[in-house]
């Protein structure tokens, strides 16, 4: 069979996440875990897909979707994605403190999509498309609102794993963390590639 | 395997290719659904398909998710899940499908 | 709200069951505080990240989930015993089954299981530990939490009562008022977390930390099992998460998404917990089909017939089990050609489980039978299953299923899996990895009693149900006339539910009397094993495991070391080993996690003496990390 047990050669250009056993368990156990987010996010999907067309009588959403806005939150996920790719990058040319600029960049980043998506949220129920107006409007929320916290603990997550490197400077864990940390986010990113699909492309074709 | 996937150029040419990628693809997935006059059907296959193309974007220029020597475990990881999701997404819209028709298709 | 609303009143077994509980309690306090035990509890169970002392508390939790899920059995099977029965009310009945239900499946199989795994799968790989110890402590308390907040239920706010199924609209707020509901969504939340991460736990373990030599297909059957069922948790797991939580937000947040108005769909629950109930068949009895390969072999003295095959199988299943789950609601009426689909799809699953019937055949052909515990435990599972697999093909045609769908016949269906599948399985896998946990086996002459009391007591409870269900006797019913006809057959069933709480009463009778007067083991290999458990050097392997990691050259590694006369325990070098610390943070993890759950249970309720209290107590935690 193809997988023989762990015999890792490691040396000096094995990048510094990779050097220590628990930092490849834990970065192994991070994409298994990502299979698990995958099977949530899909339960959600699903979801979404069978309520599309149960609005009641509540507000329908090809009223409230502003493209603009979604094209912009777009924008600004899938350059937050490729910068933290960057500072990934960085990190394996042990370039610490641009590492850590590019992941600053990809935080703020993420804050003004958190803050549109906010916006747009606000701006939903003020036009009385709420968590219970009706079964569309409950799975549109749980969707998305699931996505947006997700946003929301990668943030602070990176926050804490930034204080770490600059507190402890990267070495095989912390630079595992960076990596666990910057896999989240792409990931986060695959998840609104489907979103921006599945919820908003959709709505203008069907 | 971990060695050959650090990239020999300082600059990262990967990065910048998906980046740029995923911007073209989303931009296509964008006319496809506002300009083209294929049938609701086809438009919807293809959006999906870019969404997918996408995602594996994503997953090997950004995730490096075939490096190291997991590789293996967690691109079969990812397509599993893929599989799980399709399951998941499509097979209850196409169970429950009728349900919909019974109430709002009349 | 008063006092009376949160704890139940006004029912004498309720009221039985509070006094035993405070009394219990008292006893293990004072016990605990008399002999001086605490610091060991704390020391050496609570806070541990050992694979195999965290395997025995899954055991020990799950062996006490037996027991409350047994005496709500045993409620329920007095109830229907004769008609017109006045045990027990409609309400406690409900309650009951919905209880008896969801402790079997959440609380006594899987962690049954989970604790097997625990103990063997690293032993079993030439491992020292599992790849994440502390994540594994958190998981089992979790797991612990989860369902102690499920068991508080019945005295504090009552008990769940739409059934382990928990349907919408049954389930919802207007027909399933008060508590009871949330605690079962909360409970199972909790409990979801430990096995998602058990699950991600095993799979690093197994796939990169086996011992040199130690290739994929040299893996103990037993270890197979456990790497495909971490699989099925991973992909399962997270939709019964979002499930409950969407009927969470139903029930608390007044969301539509399985109401009757504002477009809700009822059956959109349904969809999403076979979704995940069905892979959770799969979770329960693929472990099962381990342990019994690993006994098969080792009692038959042969190499497992078939390893590639029964390989393939389990892989087989593994994706299967994901495209079967509309055959639990045929009667939905979802039109001929998903039906049809997944009809095909159900009777498809019975190929594999049909290859490793077979494959257990062929290896005890010509084999050299050791007739000792685990191993009856092991031949009567045999024919047992194929009687409750044949009625499953029965069930899998869609258009037969519309007469059998909710009887009885489908009450024993799925108890001839679960029963003799899961349950032999444990009681075999506990019987036989005792030695590796205690260091003594268990009497085998108490031993066979429990096997033939248990096993003919089962076949008296269930056989007859089959034809209480071809009869039309619906299943979830508390009461029935004696028009029906149904008396005789339902009597037989309740002697032998009661044969069954004997034989179980037995077993625990067997751990006391093995505890104090069975032989000790002198030797790691109790039974003339073949894998690498049975390599230790002592009956109970050391912290570490193994002092020197085993290098393994095939198939049944230590059967081959034994042909080959080498001691694997022979030390030339000693090399430092690292072991994990103990650490109390996922015990107070869980703790918290508890008491923010029990939070939810109660939403719409003025308590703010108990939230400010709370809060501060939350507040502290973040403080200590």
């Amino acid at each position: 069979m193809k997988f023989e047990p762990e015999e890792v050669k490691i040396s000096e250009n094995t990048p510094l996440e990779y050097q220590s056993q628990s930092g490849r368990f834990n970065i192994l156990g991070f994409w298994i875990f990502l299979g698990a987010e995958v099977a949530l996010f899909s339960t959600l999907f699903g979801t979404y897909f069978v309520l599309i067309n149960r609005t009641a009588s509540a507000v329908q959403p090809q009223e409230l979707i502003d493209l603009g806005l979604v094209l912009m939150m777009t924008l600004v996920l899938l350059t937050c994605s490729f910068t933290c790719g960057l500072a990934v990058h960085e990190m394996r040319l042990n370039q610490k403190k641009r590492m850590i600029g590019w992941l600053a960049v990809t935080i703020t980043l993420g804050a003004v999509f958190l803050g549109l998506e906010i916006y747009e949220f606000v701006h939903y129920v003020s036009e009385g498309a709420t968590l219970s107006a009706s079964a569309y409007w409950s799975s549109f929320f749980l969707l998305l609102g699931t996505h947006g916290l997700h946003v929301a603990i990668g943030i602070i997550w990176f926050i804490f794993i930034i204080i770490q490197v600059v507190m402890r400077d990267l070495n095989t864990i912390s630079a595992s963390k960076v990596f666990i940390g910057s896999l989240y986010w792409h990931f986060l990113d695959v998840v609104w590639i489907f979103i921006f699909t599945g919820v908003y492309l959709l709505r203008l074709v069907i | 395997m971990a060695e050959k996937s650090m990239s020999k150029s300082h600059f990262p040419w990967k990065h910048i290719f998906g980046y740029i990628m995923s911007i073209v693809l989303t931009a296509v997935a964008l006319l496809i659904a506002l300009y083209s006059n294929f049938a609701v059907r086809t438009i919807v296959i293809l959006i999906f398909s870019l969404a997918f193309v996408q995602a594996a974007l994503q997953l090997l220029m950004f995730m490096h998710m075939t490096e190291s020597s997991n590789g293996k475990i967690q691109a079969g990881s990812m397509l599993f899940a893929a599989f799980i999701a399709i399951v998941v997404a499509l097979g209850s819209y196409w169970v429950l499908e009728f349900g919909i028709h019974l109430n709002h298709h009349e | 709200m008063s006092w009376d609303e949160f704890i139940v009143t006004g029912d004498p077994f309720i009221l039985a069951a509070q006094i035993s509980i405070v009394i219990t309690t008292i006893v293990i306090v004072f016990g605990l505080t008399y002999f001086k035990k605490w610091g060991y509890l704390w020391n050496e169970w609570i806070t541990t990240v050992d694979h195999r002392k965290i395997g025995i508390m899954y055991i020990i939790a799950a062996i006490l989930m037996l027991f409350r899920g047994g005496v709500d059995a045993l409620m329920m099977r007095t109830q229907l015993a004769t008609p017109n029965m006045q045990f027990l009310d409609a309400q406690n009945y409900n309650e009951i089954f919905t209880t008896h239900g969801t402790i079997m499946i959440i609380f006594m199989a899987m962690p049954f299981l989970i604790g097997l795994m625990n103990v063997a799968v690293p032993l079993q790989i030439g491992a020292r530990d599992l790849a994440f110890p502390f994540l594994n402590s958190l998981s089992f308390w979790t797991f612990f939490m989860g369902a102690m907040l499920f068991n508080l239920s019945f005295v504090i706010g009552g008990s769940p009562d739409a059934g382990w199924s928990a349907y919408m609209p049954l389930a919802s707020n207007d027909l399933s008022p008060g508590p009871g509901q949330n605690f079962y969504l909360l409970g199972l939340q909790l409990s979801g977390i430990g096995t998602l991460a058990t699950g991600i736990n095993f799979i690093v373990t197994i796939l990169r930390m086996r011992t040199k030599g130690m290739t994929l297909m040299r893996m103990p059957m037993f270890t197979w099992t456990a790497l495909i069922t971490s699989v099925i948790i991973i992909f399962a797991f997270p939709i019964l998460t979002v499930a409950l939580a969407m009927q969470t937000f139903d029930r608390l947040w007044d969301t539509a998404f399985f109401t009757l108005q504002d477009g809700g769909m009822p059956m959109l629950w349904a969809n999403l917990f076979w979704l995940w109930g069905h892979p959770e068949v799969y979770i329960v009895i693929l472990p099962a089909f381990g342990i019994f390969s690993e006994i098969i072999s080792t009692f038959a003295r042969k190499r497992l017939f078939g390893y590639t095959a029964m390989v393939i199988s389990i892989v087989a299943i593994s994706g299967l089990s994901f495209v079967v789950w509309v055959h639990h609601f045929f009667t939905m009426g979802a039109g001929a050609m998903v039906n049809s689909v997944f009809s095909i799809t159900t009777m498809a699953i019975a190929v594999p489980t049909g290859v490793k019937i077979f494959n257990w055949l062929a290896t005890l052909h010509k084999g050299k039978i050791r007739f000792s515990v685990p191993m009856i435990w092991t031949l009567g599972f045999i024919p047992n299953f194929t009687i409750g697999g044949v009625t499953g093909v029965m069930l899998a045609m869609a258009a037969a299923d519309y007469q059998y769908h909710n009887t009885y016949f489908l009450v024993s269906h799925f108890h001839y899996v679960l029963i003799a599948g899961t349950v032999f399985s444990c009681f075999a896998g506990l019987i036989y990895w005792y030695p590796k946990m205690f260091g003594h086996k268990l009497n085998e002459r108490i031993g066979r009693w429990v096997f033939w009391i248990f096993m003919i007591g089962f076949n008296i409870t269930f056989f007859p149900q089959y034809f209480l269900g071809l009869d039309g006797m619906p299943r979830r019913v508390y009461t029935y006339i004696p028009e029906e006809g149904w008396f005789s057959l339902n009597f037989i069933s309740t002697i032998g539910a009661f044969m069954m709480g004997i034989g179980f009463a037995l077993l625990i009778y067997n751990i006391y009397y093995s505890f104090r007067y069975e032989q000790r083991e002198t030797t790691g290999d109790s039974w003339n094993g073949r894998t690498l458990e049975w390599s230790t050097s002592s009956a109970i392997p050391p912290h570490y495991n193994f002092a020197k990691l085993p290098k393994v050259s095939g198939q049944d590694a230590f059967w081959e070391m034994k042909q080959l006369g080498e001691d694997t325990n022979e030390i030339k070098q000693y090399e430092k080993i690292h072991m994990p610390n103990n650490s109390a943070n996922p015990f107070v993890m869980s703790v918290f996690l508890f008491i923010a759950s029990f939070e939810l249970v109660f939403p719409m309720v003025d308590y703010c003496d108990f939230r400010v209290d709370w809060n501060t107590c939350m507040y502290d935690s973040k403080v200590v990390y």
